[in-house]
């Protein structure tokens, strides 16, 4: 047995690795895609840099510790770290080559991450009619800026992976179908992180100052 | 000799199912611990804010390891692992623009 393996182990290599990476063209498509979420992390660090020079310049309006409420960034956290989690299962269901189970895991991070984006617009809503508008002062233009912007790239991820799911409940789980589940879950999880830095630089820094 | 040979060797294959998944259940759950830090030490004022804030961005720091290590599989990948250069590359330019940024302009206006 053991003899055995050492002779197989190196054309076991290809099929040893997981099905999104066994074909290179896949393989250069994700590095890619990881080279993209590099470029991403700038643009946020960019507006995190923004909003962390401008949050105190209220202008005598909204402050933060005014205008964010506790329960509902608590209730968008929780949904966001679970999408997340939910999304990893779906790239679990894909290597297990389970496509009814991708599909549902690919279900229910997108329905997470409808709720995710319905919170932070009714969030975004009830600011604004509270006279907390981008146009308020520079602490709001920066807040609704990076904010939004993650709200925005979620909502493109959503679309994203109900292009995908259509895709594979039409083609099944192919090489390239992997490769596309796989990216879309990267996308999702690195928005978890960058909202793990929105909690604590913006929320939760607000409410403490 | 030979089962512990097959076990290290099979490591990648889809019959991992349950090991795999306890990955994606740790991870959650430790990303939830870490979120609940962050959130009580805020909500209960328990320190000071500049200790709060080193504390918070910390445990953020580690949210990142949890997500990359857990979910994202960057330890895989085809041929020399290339995206970690960009990743941390894009981690030092993120930090150092925001980080450099308080600090630069603390110097002229009222940045806390």
């Amino acid at each position: 047995m053991a003899v055995a393996h050492t002779t197989v182990a190196p054309h076991q290599h290809v099929a040893d690795k997981p099905l999104e990476y066994q074909n290179p063209v896949q393989s250069v498509k994700i590095l890619g895609f990881w080279i993209f979420l590099a470029t991403d992390m700038l643009l946020f660090g960019c507006l995190f840099a923004t909003y962390l020079v401008l949050r105190t310049h209220t202008d005598g309006g909204p402050t933060p510790h005014d205008i964010f409420d506790v329960r509902g960034f608590t209730i968008e956290t929780f949904v966001l770290l679970t999408s997340s989690f939910t999304g990893g299962m779906s790239t679990l269901a894909m290597r297990n080559g389970n496509k009814r189970q991708l599909l549902t895991w690919l279900i229910v991070t997108i329905a997470l991450g409808l709720t995710f984006v319905g919170f932070e617009a009714s969030e975004f809503v009830s600011d604004a009619l509270r006279g907390a508008t981008m146009q308020r002062s520079a602490f709001l233009s920066a807040f609704f800026t990076l904010v939004g912007t993650h709200g925005t790239h979620v909502s493109i991820g959503i679309i994203w992976m109900i292009v995908t799911a259509i895709q594979v409940a039409k083609k099944g789980i192919n090489p390239i179908s992997a490769r596309k589940v796989f990216v879309v879950n990267l996308y999702w999880h690195f928005l978890d992180v960058v909202w793990v830095f929105i909690f604590t630089v913006v929320y939760l820094s607000g409410v403490v100052m | 000799m030979s089962t512990s040979t097959d076990k290290l060797t099979q490591g990648n294959g889809p019959s991992h199912a349950k090991h795999r998944s306890g990955q994606y259940v740790l991870g959650y759950l430790l990303s939830l611990v870490l979120t609940a830090i962050s959130f009580a030490l805020a909500l209960t004022h328990a320190m000071h804010v500049a200790p709060l804030m080193i504390v918070m961005t910390i445990l953020a720091g580690f949210q990142i390891v949890v997500q990359l290590f857990f979910f994202m599989h960057v330890t895989e990948g085809d041929g020399p692992p290339y995206h970690s250069l960009a990743l941390i590359l894009g981690l030092i330019f993120t930090f150092a623009i925001a980080l450099m940024s308080v600090w630069i302009m603390g110097f002229g206006s009222q940045v806390s």
